[in-house]
């Protein structure tokens, strides 16, 4: 019974290979394709607005997930996560300029950004918590501040252009083409990390966050471990910012700043530290809340709440106080983010009519 | 005129290392009574500077009165954070109190920007004279009364923490909360004093960089700032922050200094903090003055 399509009320797994497995019944994988195979679909029937929001959901969301696995799973906070992936974004362009093929640059930065993050994730080593946290913000401002100088990379405060994805010498700009570029990296990246959890390494994340002097009892390498885990975040947060870079076709030092790299934090919090899934559904919050609040705010425009409050001009702060705002109300009232209300919901279908 | 311009950096360095001295105390303060990294500090120097502001443009009221009105303000800010937003989380992970307060920093530095404005805001003058000959050296007047508020502040902590009876129950409670409780010492009241007056003592600073440099939501950079100098002196260390204020101000200066004349890379001063901070985590992550985690596996 290790593939049902249904599966009974209570647990009746038996063995260690059944409860690790990803589909549990043959009905979330066929749901899992069916869902890729509707977004494949996607660019027939959508209009460039809505494809070009699933594509800043597609190239954040891997670079949320990197950093989920490195504060959700491993339990390192990090307010840098900005900078790797802007440093993706530029290595990627530098590759591409100097004769890589697009494609290749895009993982090669990945891989280059991998590098820059365990320079960086030295410090992890040695100092955990609240320690880790300050030099990661020292990483923001020191990465910042390079961007802006090393113009033979970045091209400094003009920023670089960034040549356009091709495959095979057919060119995959523009909304309609890019979408797919972009869903096979979520895919692969998110099967990835959905994989990695099931792993050895995985495993010892986990046990790293959860109980760090049990783990190194155990055998697991804290050091090993801890800075294996900012490399995987900085190779996630490559790729995403390359994927930004080559869909933009323009990076520069702009907006690279420390209110993007808590943005990221956002992202994971309203999603749910420590889910794959989450990092998804928090990026989706993330993209759609500041068009919510535009299409809010042109909807009130000319109501007595607009003349008092000048929405027009505040709006941009509004979206800043509601990044804020929601962090600070999900660590309050929702702390495990928005992927416990989705296991909630799936719990509740599952027992429906008999609750308890 | 290069040993003049040394000197006047290097006073420069003294007088705002006072400031970063004065706000990685209020940052310590925090921390030790309620274990709380608050990267909302630099947002205390903002709302204190911006309140002082519009009662003394908007209202009139004169300086002594604005400013004092300004710290009442502060202080029930500070309680009313602790109690509404942090008191909830007591026992929760670092992680989620971290983000809370990076939560508090974005959301109260948007809404400065959103209630007054991006550009900077002059105070009103408040001294006849702008400048002060002190052995030849122009020193702005508001400069002097920093450094002499700041080391009031300083003597005012040794006091409080050494004699009052509220500064020792903060001790205790900082040393070990459940001692403290079992002692008959409120540890609410003593965590939310702690933000009071944090937040009051920061808007002072606030205010007194305002004067100079004017109103602006550059205020809030002191907060990140005060990392490095906190960083250095030992997170839980009031001296130590004292200390790592001078020392960081200093340097920024004197790589202000080293630039200008020799390097000529522009901006050195502004990045110089956070790499003293990243050699310090990697050589000496407790700081000069902190106290060890000792732990054995």
């Amino acid at each position: 019974m290790a593939m049902d399509t249904l599966r009974p009320c209570g647990d009746f797994r038996s063995s260690y290979g059944a409860d690790q497995t990803i589909f549990t019944t043959r009905l979330t994988l066929a749901f899992l394709i069916g869902g890729i195979a509707l977004l494949a679909l996607a660019p027939l029937f959508l209009s460039n607005y809505f494809l070009s929001l699933l594509i800043q959901i597609g190239y954040l969301g891997i670079a949320a997930l990197g950093l989920n696995i490195l504060v959700g799973f491993s339990g390192q906070i990090s307010i840098g996560h900005a900078v790797f992936y802007g440093f993706g974004g530029f290595a990627s362009v530098f590759l591409a300029e100097h004769g890589v093929p697009v494609p290749i640059a895009i993982v090669l930065a990945g891989l280059w950004t991998t590098a820059v993050g365990l320079l960086f994730g030295i410090p992890a080593a040695r100092v955990k918590g609240l320690y880790l946290a300050i030099a990661t913000l020292a990483a923001q401002f020191i990465l910042q501040d390079f961007f802006v100088r090393a113009e033979w990379f970045t091209g400094g405060t003009h920023g670089a252009i960034a040549p356009p994805f091709e495959i095979f010498g057919y060119d995959m700009s523009g909304d309609q083409r890019y979408f797919y570029v972009v869903l096979v990296f979520v895919v692969v990246m998110y099967l990835f990390a959905t994989n990695l959890m099931r792993t050895r390494d995985g495993r010892a994340l986990i046990a790293v966050r959860d109980h760090y002097l049990s783990a190194e009892m155990m055998g697991v390498n804290l050091t090993k471990y801890r800075t294996m885990a900012f490399g995987i975040s900085s190779f996630y947060a490559g790729i995403g910012g390359a994927l930004y870079a080559h869909y933009i076709g323009y990076m520069s030092v702009e907006g690279l700043d420390i209110l993007f790299s808590i943005q990221f934090l956002a992202m994971i919090i309203i999603g749910g530290l420590g889910s794959v899934m989450g990092s998804l559904l928090g990026t989706i919050f993330m993209v759609l809340l500041p068009e919510m609040t535009g299409a809010l705010a042109s909807a009130l425009q000319g109501s007595a709440i607009d003349k008092a409050l000048h929405l027009k001009d505040g709006i941009t702060y509004m979206r800043e106080m509601l990044i804020g705002a929601v962090i600070i109300l999900f660590l309050i009232f929702e702390p495990d983010g928005l992927a416990h209300r989705w296991r909630q919901i799936k719990a509740y279908w599952k027992l429906y009519p008999f609750s308890y | 005129m290069t040993f003049q311009l040394l000197l006047q950096l290097t006073i420069n360095g003294l007088i705002i290392g006072t400031l970063y001295g004065v706000v990685g105390m209020c940052f310590v303060l925090i921390y030790k009574a309620s274990q709380v990294v608050n990267f909302a500090q630099g947002e205390f120097l903002l709302i204190g500077a911006w309140t002082c502001w519009w009662l003394l443009t908007y209202w009139q009221i004169p300086f002594f009165w604005g400013f004092l009105v300004s710290l009442a303000f502060m202080m029930l800010f500070g309680l009313a954070l602790q109690i509404v937003v942090l008191r909830p989380l007591i026992g929760e992970p670092v992680i989620s109190v971290i983000m809370v307060t990076i939560g508090l920093s974005i959301f109260f530095q948007a809404l400065m920007k959103w209630m007054f404005g991006t550009f900077a805001q002059p105070f009103p003058p408040i001294f006849s004279v702008q400048k002060v000959d002190v052995f030849g050296l122009q020193v702005q007047t508001a400069y002097l009364m920093s450094t002499g508020v700041s080391l009031a502040i300083m003597a005012g902590f040794a006091w409080f923490f050494k004699y009052s009876r509220m500064g020792l129950a903060m001790r205790a409670t900082a040393f070990n909360q459940q001692v403290a409780q079992s002692l008959g010492i409120s540890v609410r009241q003593v965590f939310a004093l702690s933000w009071g007056i944090s937040a009051a003592v920061s808007a002072v600073a606030g205010v007194v960089v305002g004067i100079v440099n004017g109103v602006s939501s550059a205020l809030s950079f002191f907060g990140i700032k005060v990392f490095p100098a906190v960083i250095l002196g030992g997170l839980d260390s009031v001296l130590g922050a004292v200390v790592g204020g001078l020392i960081i101000g200093l340097l920024e200066n004197l790589a202000h200094y080293v630039d200008s004349q020799f390097l000529k890379w522009g901006n050195l001063y502004e990045i110089v903090p956070f790499y003293v901070l990243i050699i310090i985590l990697m050589i000496k992550p407790y700081g000069l003055f902190g106290t060890r985690d000792i732990e054995r596996v």
